[in-house]
């Protein structure tokens, strides 16, 4: 039996949550029920998102901001009233400084990109320095390699420590006056660490350093404030926060916005347009050129009315006890090694590990057996695994549905793996 | 789901002590290939004198199935003339790719037919193609090679 006693302070009533959501109530094969710890990756969908998506393609599906029709303009006042429920969720000080992208991958090439074609202030040029850290997610290293590339600028960045923290003890070289852009994840999908942004922002102001947060992990379950921050832009994306796949955010302070050139040409984004050259509009049209991502942009504002319902602080108040609980239960597992902090402090709901003898995809492979769904692989973090020596890991990943009866599950799972491939 | 049609208990075997491992000398080519959604690597190289692989020899790391299935290769191909090895190739992908609606020929493919399992699960069969990918790509360029420098 476990040692370890389930919490029954600080989770949220999970009965009544996952009763919103649809998928978790199916079965698998042989009739399992779902045990879905792979949020980090993905989460669920309630059935308020779902719900509002529809209503929208069944009694208001229209273009935004051109049709002259009582459609166009609901489908517009819809479109734009979710621009406004989102700003407020990060409490950006203008809702147009939120910036509808595909996802956090489009927000973070976006500045990547127009940051190469800007002149003024902004530009990046040979010699400018770029810097990152080891423990970023591709999306937030390989648009800064290509951007290094392209104008001959060195790109730098923060190792990790031993326990998975980030290694700023030569902050200030690190960061210094030739630094154009720092970019920083604020919670890794891969370690769980919560990054000292407060260090790492104040060192970029005092070099005047442009500071890019990629929030992909950190929006969807912790109280976000974008004008506390000072960050200058910040990336996140709808489909980890019970949101829809194909909509992300760009969060960009006014000036910063305003000073960047566009970056995708299109419909939408322009003033005027002549056969001798064209105009930007305003933000945030500036950057949306296109048809947007109308219906998930509605389906992403439902989402933080879901998740704005039950409260950020009492949504971190829950991922901060499972994992606690989750972390204190995987000590039990003999050769299981944590890739990250141990301990829950500044730490996410994302836990990576490794079972000694047992590759990653085979780990994940028999908990699929038993309905357990995890991430095995890279994790799109390869050199954050080369950082601890390995190829790939295993991912139990934790939202507010989860329950410390599926953290039991997925211990129980891994003591039967260990069993099928006889290193028990 | 069947674990126990993936996991056979040959494929266990062959992924806790492999055949022919390591990298050896000598060789004419070496290639290394990834599964990008993974990670998983296997670097391979291929000894072929007068049109017979004389060796296979690998460093690899992955799951239990890319490593078993780069193991059986080894045992299968190795001695082979290069037509017939390949024509055992395709054997193997054929089976891997049948979604399990192949029956697995024993007397062609001897170890390789506790894979027919595997082929029921969509996500690993990149891992059984790993190494045999590897190896075609290697004898290509052996095959090309001798062509280059007959002409």
């Amino acid at each position: 039996m476990t040692a370890v006693e389930a919490p029954s302070h600080g989770l949220l009533d999970t009965d009544r949550i996952r009763a919103d959501f649809p998928i978790l109530g199916r079965r698998l094969d042989g009739d399992r029920p779902l045990v879905y710890l792979d949020s980090a990756n993905t989460s669920q969908k309630p059935r308020q998102v779902i719900d509002a998506m529809t209503a929208h393609y069944e009694q208001i599906n229209s273009n935004v901001g051109r049709a002259v029709h009582q459609l166009g303009d609901a489908s517009t006042q819809a479109y734009e009233v979710a621009r406004v429920k989102i700003a407020a969720f990060i409490n950006a000080p203008d809702a147009s400084e939120v910036i509808f992208t595909k996802n956090s991958s489009e927000a973070l090439n976006l500045v990547a990109n127009t940051l190469s074609w800007a002149h003024g202030d902004h530009a990046v040029g040979a010699g400018d320095e770029i810097v990152i850290t080891e423990m970023e997610h591709h999306s937030n290293i390989v648009p800064w390699q290509l951007l290094a590339e392209r104008k001959d600028a060195t790109l730098r960045w923060f190792g990790i420590t031993d326990e998975g923290r980030l290694d700023l003890s030569q902050i200030d070289s690190v960061i210094n006056d030739r630094t154009k852009v720092v970019s920083v994840v604020w919670v890794s999908n891969m370690l769980g660490t919560v990054t000292p942004l407060e260090t790492i922002i104040r060192r970029a102001r005092e070099v005047g350093a442009l500071v890019v947060v990629d929030a992909s992990q950190a929006v969807p379950q912790m109280p976000v404030d974008v004008a506390a921050l000072g960050a200058d832009l910040v990336a996140f994306t709808g489909h980890k926060m019970v949101g829809p796949t194909g909509i992300g955010v760009l969060w960009g302070r006014t000036e910063v916005l305003d000073a960047l050139p566009p970056f995708l040409g299109g419909g939408s984004m322009i003033e005027t347009v002549t056969m001798g050259g064209s105009t930007w509009a305003p933000l945030p049209a500036k950057f949306e050129a296109g048809t947007p991502p109308i219906v998930e942009a509605i389906g992403l504002a439902a989402a933080v009315d879901y998740l704005s319902a039950i409260g950020m602080d009492r949504i971190a108040s829950h991922e901060h006890v499972l994992t606690a609980y989750a972390l204190e239960r995987m000590r039990e597992l003999p050769g299981l090694t944590i890739l990250g902090p141990t301990e829950a402090v500044d730490r996410g709901g994302a836990v990576s590990f490794e079972l000694d003898g047992i590759h990653p995809h085979d780990v994940s492979q028999v908990l699929d057996s038993l309905g357990i769904a995890v991430r095995a692989g890279h994790h799109c973090a390869k050199p954050a695994h080369a950082r601890f020596g390995v190829q790939s890991s295993t991912r139990a990943s934790f939202y507010l549905y989860t329950t410390p009866a599926e953290v039991d599950a997925f211990i129980d799972g891994i003591h039967q793996t260990r069993r099928f491939f006889k290193v028990a | 789901m069947d674990l126990q049609s993936l996991y056979q208990e040959i494929i266990l075997d062959h992924y806790k002590s492999p055949h022919h491992a390591g990298l050896r000398d000598p060789f004419e080519v070496e290639v290394h290939h990834v599964n990008p959604t993974c990670g998983d690597e296997v670097t391979l190289r291929v000894h072929v004198v007068d049109d017979v692989v004389v060796d296979i020899s690998y460093d690899a790391e992955g799951c239990s199935i890319s490593q078993a299935s780069t193991s059986v290769l080894t045992d299968l191909l190795i001695g082979k003339k290069v037509d017939d090895a390949l024509e055992i190739h395709s054997t193997f992908v054929e089976l891997m790719q049948s979604r399990g609606k192949v029956e697995p020929d024993e007397d062609i493919l001897e170890d390789g037919i506790a894979f027919a399992g595997v082929a029921k699960f969509p996500g690993r069969v990149k891992c059984a193609l790993l190494g045999w990918m590897a190896w075609k790509d290697a004898t290509a360029r052996v095959v090309a090679d001798v062509e280059g420098s007959v002409t």
